[in-house]
């Protein structure tokens, strides 16, 4: 794959590297890898970064950094990107429930891949997944990708309310509510794992970059 | 020592500088929609500048001191009153306890601020006090405040009195004004839309919608059409990002702004104009956006950043 990412402005307080432009897992492990390489020496300055999926997102402080200032440095760390891709991945076992009360749309999500509800449940356990980023509500990681098989389109009507803890799956990605919120994705399982937990030492159990594999419990 | 809410009909928030460090988890900074009068304040009384304050903002507010202290009271869209005086914005006071500190709205802005010496001290979640209603973080209980809800103040390391009657200057404030020109960093997804477009956004008026809030400020005007329907995948956004829905209408994220978003964005509203946008009225404001350059803005932000040490202390 071509690594050529561009760095342009957004807004006089942040920059966006732009690595690529599709969900693509390699894109988005560059993205982790130049994120974790900055983090390493941030310039005084900086704020934090924000990685999505073919982008990383560099908050900075405009009254101590310039743009230009900011940029050049970045520009020299792209270069070292390649070596940084061999680091370690997190790897997060999470014990799922499927079907039942809060798995409500697993069924039809079978219909609609015509397949058998026991097929869904191995094909979405099977996979070993990457957190391409997180967002939508504090702590919520958008995990990639589905298998093709299992492909469903969001709800055309969201509920209102979601619970915490519930597995779903929209277009090529799954997640996992961390906290009761509103929510567009079809239903499939849920996990009794506490996703946030703010008055934690460590409040978020996934981070970006990610590895996470789904543990089918009877 | 404590501040108490008599009377709430608007929204009133505890905000500090925002939660930094959290937004690659999802977690939005939150903090004060006017930065720079949330900063003025905190200046007058001596506070640092990334103390807890309260927010005000859509309706009125009447707090009671339940002890002496010195407060100050900075913003737009409001008329301040203590005890049985009227009393100009912008300025720091000495309040005698059981005092009464009513707020309430005019129709020339959008959000006041009350700062108090030795600042609010309310249990800081994931590093800040700011309240993040969505998601129900920090603040008090991550809520908005009510009549009877009672919230500590820190102590005062020096003698309150010398931090009262003094007046932060209307030269050194942002230019509050009904009719704004905004200067915009234009991009990163200026290409998806067409020239006449970009043409459209920077030379005609738009309003502010009834439906906009802490997260973002619905824009009302003609509206920005595509080149093409290409899908641009989430990405990083930031305070004052400009982003344009398939309605072509654009919302400019505001300080609740997710930490990711999916809409093209045609541009970003700089620092120094975001104080000038928070203070739009709905329905009522007429924006106009401007081009120009990061090199520009950061120039801008900072002369009026540098305007905090105009303190005029008067008596």
């Amino acid at each position: 794959m071509k690594f050529q990412p561009k760095i342009v402005p957004l807004g006089d307080s942040a920059l966006l590297i732009q690595v690529g432009d599709e969900i693509d897992i390699t894109t988005n492990q560059h993205v982790h890898a130049l994120a974790a390489l900055i983090n390493a020496s941030p310039l005084e300055g900086m704020i934090e970064t924000v990685p999505a999926y073919g982008t990383l997102l560099v908050h900075y402080d405009p009254l101590i950094l310039s743009f230009r200032r900011l940029r050049d440095y970045l520009s020299e760390k792209l270069t070292q990107v390649r070596d940084n891709l061999s680091r370690k991945r997190k790897q997060i076992e999470v014990p799922v429930r499927y079907g039942g009360e809060h798995g409500v749309d697993l069924e039809s999500v079978a219909r609609h891949c015509q397949l058998q509800v026991e097929d869904v449940i191995r094909i979405h356990s099977e996979k070993t997944y990457t957190v391409f980023m997180m967002g939508f509500t504090p702590g919520f990681p958008y995990l990639g990708k589905l298998d093709d098989a299992i492909l469903t389109p969001r709800l055309e009507t969201p509920r209102t309310r979601v619970p915490a803890g519930t597995v779903a799956i929209a277009g090529s990605q799954t997640g996992i509510y961390p906290i009761d919120s509103p929510g567009g994705w079809q239903l499939i399982a849920w996990t009794p794992l506490q996703i946030f937990s703010p008055q934690s030492e460590s409040p978020f159990l996934f981070s970006p970059g990610d590895e996470v594999k789904f543990i089918v419990e009877e | 020592m404590s501040l108490k809410l008599i009377d709430v009909s608007g929204l009133v928030t505890i905000q500090d500088s925002g939660r930094k460090g959290w937004r690659q988890f999802g977690v939005p900074t939150s903090g004060p929609m006017d930065a720079f009068a949330y900063r003025a304040a905190n200046t007058l009384v001596s506070n640092p500048t990334d103390c807890a304050a309260f927010e005000i903002g859509l309706g009125d507010a009447t707090f009671q001191a339940t002890q002496d202290c010195v407060i100050a009271v900075t913003g737009a869209g409001y008329k301040l009153s203590i005890y049985v005086w009227e009393f100009p914005l912008w300025s720091s006071f000495f309040v005698r306890a059981g005092w009464k500190i009513s707020l309430s709205k005019t129709d020339n802005g959008m959000w006041a601020y009350l700062a108090i010496a030795g600042g609010i001290q309310t249990q800081p979640m994931l590093g800040s006090r700011s309240t993040y209603l969505r998601g129900a973080l920090g603040g008090l209980k991550g809520r908005q405040l009510q009549s009877d809800d009672v919230v500590n103040i820190g102590y005062l390391s020096h003698s309150s009195y010398e931090l009262a009657a003094r007046t932060f200057p209307e030269r050194a404030w942002p230019a509050y004004i009904q009719t704004p020109t905004l200067d915009v960093i234009m991009g990163p997804q200026t290409n998806y839309f067409t020239n006449e477009s970009i043409q459209i956004f920077l030379s005609n008026e738009y309003s502010v919608s009834l439906t906009s809030d802490r997260m973002g400020y619905r824009l009302e005007g003609p509206a920005l059409t595509r080149r093409n329907e290409t899908e641009l995948i989430s990405e990083g956004l930031i305070f004052g990002a400009i982003q344009v829905p398939s309605n072509g209408q654009p919302i400019v994220m505001m300080a609740d702004c997710p930490t990711t978003g999916g809409y093209p964005k045609i541009g970003t509203v700089a620092s120094a104009d975001l104080p000038l946008l928070a203070q739009c009225i709905p329905n009522k404001s007429k924006i106009r956006f401007r081009e120009t350059t990061v090199a520009k803005a950061q120039k801008r932000h900072r002369a009026l950043i540098s305007g905090l040490n105009k303190i005029v202390e008067n008596e």
